[in-house]
């Protein structure tokens, strides 16, 4: 298989990978960034386990060819925490209950940490903006309250 | 993980727009890809022949755009994704069924990649934007290499994923004349709210005699159902439209749905489109 160099920043740090072109971002950030904390849900686009904020936009990391993450800038879960403190939005998960098996967890916190950053995109509020995110585990409404508590936080910060 | 070998698929990346249509010239056939949200979940269910792509995201500079057109209508590159199309002011106020299809379509996580040009190239009938596209009589403009031309959105499909586009040209920019409705509607019914393919769609739109229904998940392609315009046109009621849509449209059982149901539901899509519809 022909793997070719591709570039692109990662949390801040410039990563240099080989990847096949078509090869999904998905597999890329695990395999070469050791970031495992992006998840493998259904590989179609579905549950938003693999999401990732990349330019500025967040999508899901098993519908992006590598060869399309060359020279983007990526964020993902293992971006957000500050010198050994948790984001806002990662803390209100914790205190809420909103983080259970941990699967969905990357990708809602990541949905949630956008919807934060621009709420005018998603008009419907923040179940628009979780829409394509599933949890099996907690109904939600526990989710749900962490982005509120995170919102109120990080507006009074 | 990904299900296919991907040893069997390449991908040449072009920077411009002119590189691409040489690419295509001198290797015609090439699968494009831009957001990548219908291939790459093909791609990773294993389900594509070995090929060679053509992904087209580094001509986003020249064909990611949604701007107003001289005439008061609406320009949308190939590249403009679903998320650029719902935020505009101008598209809400004239084209409000693109702003409406956007956002029926998939999470925010695909409407920021999807895009869509791929939508109508992709070519299936459960598409969301395409209904709505073809009541604004929609135009494409086709290039290849060396040439253009401007084909119809309503001429564009032959059957069932396939279409007129020649295996060298790109869909370039799709080009919607001025609209000036009374009444607009548009309704997608799927198995859930969010995220799911579509039963039925609806498009529709009215201004005095000028009548427009285009229908999605109830052919081989979206279509308009001009005897059934005309109809309502005419003063049928919304028995006798009904009727007349019953006699265009025989809706197929597929994975998602039944025949039967389909055409019940159309036929109560069309009724409330035409009790909200002031002419």
């Amino acid at each position: 298989m022909i793997h070719t160099p591709i570039q692109f920043s990662l949390n801040g740090e410039k990563r240099s990978v080989a990847a096949h072109p078509m090869e999904p971002l998905l597999d890329v950030l695990r395999r070469e960034c050791g970031a495992t904390g992006t998840k493998y849900g259904c590989g179609e686009g579905e549950c938003g386990a693999c999401s990732v904020i990349i330019n500025g936009e967040l999508a899901m990391s098993c519908m992006i060819p590598a060869c399309q993450a060359a020279d983007a800038t990526i964020e993902t879960i293992e971006g957000l925490a500050r010198d050994g403190e948790l984001h806002p939005v990662q803390q209100a998960f914790l205190e809420t209950g909103g983080a259970q098996c941990g699967i969905c967890t990357p990708g809602m916190v990541l949905a949630a940490v956008q919807y934060i950053r621009h709420p005018e995109r998603s008009p419907g509020g923040a179940a628009e903006a979780l829409e394509g995110n599933l949890c099996r585990c907690t109904g939600y409404s526990a989710i749900f309250r962490a982005v509120e508590l995170a919102r109120s936080r990080m507006e009074s910060a | 993980m990904i299900a296919s070998d991907l040893s069997a698929f390449e991908c040449v990346v072009p920077a411009t727009v002119e590189e691409a249509l040489r690419q295509r010239a001198e290797t015609p056939g090439l699968s494009p890809i831009a957001g990548g949200t219908e291939v790459m979940v093909l791609l990773n269910e294993a389900k594509l022949q070995g090929r060679k792509f053509q992904s087209l995201h580094r001509l986003a500079a020249e064909w990611r755009y949604v701007r107003p057109a001289l005439d008061g209508g609406l320009l949308v590159g190939a590249l403009a994704t679903y998320t650029d199309l719902r935020h505009l002011d101008h598209v809400s106020k004239h084209h409000p069924l693109l702003v409406e299809a956007a956002r029926a379509t998939g999470a925010l996580q695909i409407q920021n990649r999807a895009t869509i040009a791929g939508n109508i190239v992709n070519g299936s009938p459960a598409a969301d934007t395409v209904p709505a596209l073809m009541v604004y009589d929609a135009r494409l403009r086709l290039v290849r290499s060396g040439g253009e031309r401007i084909v119809p959105l309503s001429e564009f499909y032959t059957g069932y994923r396939k279409s007129v586009l020649a295996p060298d040209e790109l869909l370039a920019e799709i080009i919607l004349p001025p609209a000036d409705f009374i009444s607009q509607y548009y309704r997608k019914v799927g198995t859930r709210a969010a995220q799911a393919i579509s039963k039925v769609v609806l498009a529709a739109a009215r201004r005095g005699p000028d009548v427009r229904l285009a229908w999605g998940s109830v052919a081989a392609t979206t279509v308009r159902t001009r005897r059934t315009e005309q109809a309502i046109a005419g003063g049928a009621t919304a028995d006798e439209a009904c009727e007349a849509l019953r006699a265009e449209i025989k809706p197929l059982d597929d994975i998602r749905s039944t025949g039967a149901y389909r055409m019940g539901v159309a036929c109560n899509l069309l009724r409330e489109f035409m009790v909200g519809a002031t002419t």
